[in-house]
């Protein structure tokens, strides 16, 4: 009997994780439907100049919410393709821009500062993003970045790619401990 | 040419009877709630094969309702895109792999085959404890990820690259693809046991010309199985290690093929259909024999048009993508093929005409669902020649006039059989005869139903409306038609609950039926219904294709068996004359427990290749167990191998 | 064929029944002819089957004992079953020659005279190309394809992502667009009209929602219209549409969209040079009109779940302005 109990809440932790991992949101709503903008730190702006409009603080809830959706990580994937990140970044393994599948992350690798890195624009190339891309497509694009260098579960993580192949899928690449985490981690306890 | 009265059951004599108390002492089954796990007997599983398998449909069928109630309006938003799509794969997926060929070919086969040849059990009982269990666990897996939003969304196909890594995130392609595995590791084994039952297992005179059509029928079907199921198996693998690891079999800038996988899926998935209606077409000749009184009319004839549809099968998989663009010799290859095998199979028809036309016809029940079959799988056949046709197939393929076309050669050719097959054997598998009335009300519902549902499809696909779109927009003319397949439904809903209610109220009150109500001519008629759990008091021999009928006033029986021990004979490929005799292994658990540790590694494998590796660790420590030889068995073994080399 | 097809409510313009090229029209010869065999030799199987049935059966509650079967009556039914296989062998090949005959006239349309569009299917819509030899010449547009009536045409298609088929059953059978191949598919139309075509190869959450309309127009008004769309687009007149532009190409729109004479040059999603000169939007969904394209820009993904259109949050100003200048976009 206590081993069916056992059984069955492993299960339903299971089932829940799965729910999760294939929550397809299509419409992600007013409040993240709105296009991400931020005082842009790089003159240069994807797709020519902005129109102002107020910053907005990401919400630790929209964090989670995209990097737990494999569906939302494969959107990122797909964006990173279309809004061209791939034209400096590659697949992850950097050209003109920084690779982004090791540890070594010049502006920080938490969610918030990729986001900002995105939305800012950083010196010496970086383009700033502003007004240009909807809230929730950039959240999915940080997603997708982090899962680059292993920071999301295996599961969630698109895997090789319908393009020549890179070194590994993203969902085998080992986890890399970026210092600005690692930090954290000690800080933590 | 003797009477039936010949299986009416003899008195049993005071010996017969100590006999009979040994075997039962033998053969039983245990009980208790650890028995049901160790149960390997044929009639055992092949009876859990068919519950398990009619749940599946009956959960299929339920996820059809739905989609005849989104398809009924247009735009209308009773499923989203996305549930709608999880809902016809897994609606497509389950009625192939989790109901059709586990139905129509593993239930069937395992229950009938050893009866009809005259055995005690199925070769290799273990195995098919096993194959069972792989069996339930690959479709649980498929339903529980479906009911936690992981339902597998590309299609019963899933092509690639749609399924591929890129376009398919998540994990839904996944565990469609693990299924497969699942499903088709256990049709293999069941496949091999059928193929030795039938060829080493029969009774003494049962040589190759008097082998009853259904065994015929589902040996050729276990050979396609053989031959077909290791494509899809191959396919759907590739596709899974592509997702996990990495691979580019299907990766087009990396030299990979997206028309490879469809090439390797058609070549499982054509012969797929006829895996699915030779059984269908084989209880067809049966119950026609039985229901006209005379022997079948050219049973050599069915018999070799059911091998050469067994072959050619393979040779048509192409006609699935004639859309895909393909040089004009092969176009014409294969619009030559799709068309003769049109050839065996109108031979078929016509033996069935002649046998009924020349026949002393009784219309029960049975035969009913069999005219059924007519009216309806003859259809399916006919519209098979337009998409045999290359250019005719470019205008209807992927519309629903294919959706019609495939529901009446599936649901005509196995379904209406089935359910024939259920009122026939019903007798049989539970000692009590089916309500008939209500059996009639159920067949003329489902007639109705069936045609209402379907016919207007061919039109509705005629007027352009696509296979597999969620919703369609108003305006196309396309609205009255999909209403009136909706209301069809219901009436196919009302039809398989009145047979549920059937069975299940038969099966407590039925008259009691007696070993042979159809006075029927083949061997599972000779025991008691339900036959015992050691299938037949003295194994058979046999006479003449029919075996009762043709039975030789004193036909003799086989003795000298041990009846201490699970022995039985073993008869020679061709004349079926005894070359020794074996003994069946005994109840156990270890099947339950390989195959539990075969599903943990299969389900491992969609989260991580390791899933394989590590999982391989306890698979071989349970089939070590199972394979584990006992003591006293090997001796009685090596003891026969010296009786039998002197 | 039409009496399938003539119903009121049945436009009659996505059906293979209704064939306005050589194309459709080989088929729906073949078509027919199968049509008739099939239903003539399905009615003869049933009624011999029903007349044997009513002429032999009994209904007896008990199973009465098997019959003799005698060798003379048998062998007189071989040969009617000798007979009868033979006739259908004899049906399946004339079947198979009408078939062959029309595969071969629809493969050998005149290949060299043929005007070459590309297709691309992407999930989902159409992307549409007339090249042309000099590059600035070369015409894309989306979801709408014209045609010159009378003139052999070559679509030369693939796919930007998954499998998708092309057809428009009115002037042509299907063909698949598969990424990593390059297929070609041959049609003519004869009559001047809009014929509807679909994505007929599952695709995905929107498989439902990709239709294409093959507008058939004469010659001399398929130049004009491949003119007018070779020019950029028209620049804005007013302070409206001004400020239009400006919406356009400092918001999300130009990540996606290419406006040629703009700055917004992206191939992601169709090109929306000559947005308004099109009669629909979202792949073939709604009607080009204002208050469509209103929505549809506003939040695609409440028309259409699933689709790459993200939502926009525009203010009502923007979205008044923008429209007006996508409006203008002749």
């Amino acid at each position: 009997m206590r081993y069916g109990l056992a059984l069955l809440l492993s299960a339903s932790l299971l089932l829940n994780a799965g729910c999760k991992r294939e929550h397809r949101v299509f419409d992600p709503g007013a409040a993240q439907a709105s296009v991400a903008y931020a005082a842009p730190l790089n003159p240069v702006h994807a797709g020519g100049p902005s129109a102002p409009a107020a910053p907005y603080i990401p919400s630790a809830r929209a964090l989670s919410q995209y990097e737990q959706s494999a569906y939302a990580v494969g959107e990122g994937k797909r964006l990173y393709m279309a809004f061209n990140c791939v034209g400096c970044h590659q697949h992850g393994g950097g050209g003109i821009g920084p690779a982004l599948m090791d540890a070594q992350w010049i502006y920080g690798s938490h969610p918030e500062q990729i986001y900002a890195s995105i939305v800012e624009g950083r010196p010496n190339g970086m383009p700033s993003f502003a007004g240009k891309i909807p809230e929730y497509q950039v959240w999915e694009l940080v997603a997708y970045v982090r899962s680059m260098s292993g920071q999301l579960p295996e599961d969630i993580a698109p895997s090789r790619s319908d393009e020549m192949p890179v070194v590994k899928a993203e969902q085998a690449r080992p986890k890399e401990h970026p210092q600005d985490q690692q930090k954290d981690r000690k800080a933590q306890p | 040419m003797t009477s039936s009265t010949i299986v009416t059951p003899v008195e049993l004599t005071e010996s017969d009877r100590r006999h009979a108390a040994r075997l039962e002492e033998v053969w039983k089954e245990p009980s208790g709630f650890l028995g049901w796990f160790k149960a390997v007997h044929h009639t055992t599983i092949g009876k859990r094969y068919m519950v398990t398998a009619f749940v599946f449909f009956s959960l299929a069928g339920l996820l059809a309702g739905v989609m005849r109630l989104q398809l009924a309006f247009p735009e209308a938003h009773i499923l989203s895109n996305d549930k709608y799509n999880q809902f016809f794969t897994v609606h497509g997926s389950t009625m192939m792999f989790l109901f059709a060929v586990p139905m129509m070919f593993e239930a069937l086969s395992v229950y009938l085959v050893p009866l009809m040849v005259g055995t005690r059990n199925i070769a290799f009982p273990r195995l098919n404890a096993y194959s069972y269990y792989l069996y339930l666990f690959g479709g649980m897996m498929l339903w529980i990820a479906f009911f936690c939003n992981t339902g597998a969304d590309r299609g019963w196909f899933s092509y690639v690259p749609l399924a591929g890594p890129d376009y398919g995130p998540g994990k839904r392609p996944d565990f469609w693809a693990q299924m497969i595995t699942f499903t088709e590791v256990s049709a293999l084994a069941v496949a091999v046991e059928i193929v030795v039952t039938v060829f080493r297992l029969r009774a003494p005179g049962m040589s190759l010309n008097r082998i009853p059509i259904f065994v015929w029928g589902q040996v050729v079907v276990a050979f396609m199985v053989i031959f077909a199921l290791p494509g899809v198996v191959l396919s759907s693998t590739m596709l899974l290690i592509d997702r996990t690891c990495g691979t580019q079999f299907f990766n087009p800038a990396a030299g990979g093929d997206v028309l490879l996988y469809q090439h390797l899926f058609w070549w499982f998935g054509h012969p797929e259909v006829y895996i699915i209606f030779i059984p269908g077409t084989a209880i067809v000749s049966t119950i026609v024999t039985t229901f006209s009184r005379r022997h079948m009319f050219g049973y050599l004839m069915v018999v070799l048009a059911l091998v050469a549809t067994g072959f050619m099968a393979f040779g048509l998989w192409v006609h699935h993508m004639f859309a895909t663009g393909i040089p004009q010799i092969a176009e014409s290859y294969f619009t030559a093929a799709s068309m003769t095998i049109a050839i065996p199979t109108g031979a078929q028809v016509f033996c069935w005409l002649v046998t009924l036309a020349t026949g002393k016809v009784v219309l029960k029940p049975p035969l009913w669902w069999v005219i059924g079959f007519f009216f309806v799988f003859i259809m399916g056949g006919m519209t098979g020649i337009f998409l045999a046709s290359v250019p005719v197939d470019l205008q209807v393929h992927d519309t629903y006039f294919v959706v019609a076309h495939f529901h009446y050669v599936l649901i005509g050719g196995a379904v209406f059989p089935l359910f024939g097959a259920l009122s026939y054997w019903f007798p049989k598998i539970t000692g009590r005869m089916l309500n008939a009335t209500l059996d009639q009300v159920s067949f003329w519902l489902f007639f109705i139903g069936f045609n209402t549902t379907f016919f207007p499809m061919h039109l509705v696909g005629l007027r352009g409306m696509p296979r597999r779109v969620y919703t369609y927009q108003p305006g196309m003319g396309w609205t009255v038609l999909n209403q009136v397949e909706s209301f069809g439904y219901v009436l196919l809903f009302l039809s398989v609950c009145i047979m549920l209610w059937n069975v299940y109220r038969s099966a407590r009150r039925g008259t009691i039926a007696g070993s042979n109500p159809w006075s029927a001519g083949t061997l599972e008629w000779a025991t008691t219904s339900p036959p015992p759990s050691y299938d037949f008091l003295y194994l058979p021999t046999v006479n003449g294709r029919e075996a009762l009928w043709d039975a030789a006033p004193n036909q003799p029986i086989v003795v000298g068996l041990h009846d201490d021990v699970r022995s039985f004979l073993t008869t020679r490929i061709l004349d079926a004359e005894p070359d020794g005799h074996e003994e069946f292994p005994s109840p156990t658990m270890w099947p339950f427990w390989a195959a539990v540790a075969t599903g943990a590694a299969f389900v491992g494998s969609i989260f991580t290749p390791w899933g394989i590796t590590l999982g391989a660790i306890p698979v071989a420590i349970m089939m070590i167990g199972w394979f584990w030889p006992e003591r006293q068995p090997a001796e009685r073994r090596r003891a026969r191998e010296i009786w039998q080399s002197e | 064929m039409m009496f399938l097809a003539a119903v009121p409510g049945f436009s009659g313009d996505q059906t293979s029944l209704n064939p306005v090229g050589p194309g459709a029209s080989h088929i729906e010869h073949t078509f027919a002819l199968i049509f008739w065999i099939t239903a003539v030799v399905y009615c003869i199987v049933m009624a011999v089957l029903v007349i044997s049935i009513w002429r032999r059966h009994h209904s007896l509650d008990t199973m009465p004992d098997p019959q003799p079967t005698s060798a003379e009556s048998d062998q007189r039914a071989q040969r009617m079953v000798a007979g009868a296989i033979g006739v259908t062998i004899v049906l399946l090949f004339t079947m198979m020659i009408s078939s062959f005959a029309a595969s071969r006239a629809i493969a050998t349309m005149n290949y060299e005279q043929a005007l070459t569009i590309h297709v691309f299917g992407h999930e989902w819509w159409w992307e549409v190309q007339y090249p042309s030899d000099q590059a600035w010449k070369t015409v894309v547009t989306a979801n709408e394809i014209h045609v010159p009536v009378g003139v052999t045409i070559r679509i030369h298609g693939t796919s930007r992502d998954v499998i998708h088929s092309f057809w428009a059953p009115n002037v042509q059978g299907k063909r698949d667009l598969l990424p990593g191949y390059d297929t070609d598919l041959m049609l003519k139309v004869d009559q001047p009209g809009r014929y509807r075509g679909q994505c007929a190869e599952y695709c995905g959450e929107q498989h439902a929602h990709m239709a294409f309309y093959i507008v058939a127009q004469s010659p001399d008004d398929f130049d004009h219209w491949l003119q007018g769309q070779q020019k950029s687009a028209t620049p804005p007149a007013t302070p409206q549409t001004l400020h239009g532009q400006q919406v356009f190409l400092t918001h999300a729109c130009v990540m996606c969209h290419t406006i040629r004479g703009t700055t917004a040059g992206s191939r992601v999603g169709p090109d929306l040079t000559h947005l308004a000169s099109r009669t629909t939007i979202a792949a073939g969904m709604l009607p080009n009109n204002t208050a469509n394209l209103a929505g549809w820009i506003l939040n695609a993904q409440n028309i259409k779940p699933g689709c790459r259109m993200p939502p926009n949050g525009l203010s009502g100003s923007d979205l008044q302005d923008l429209v007006a200048y996508l409006e203008t976009l002749q």
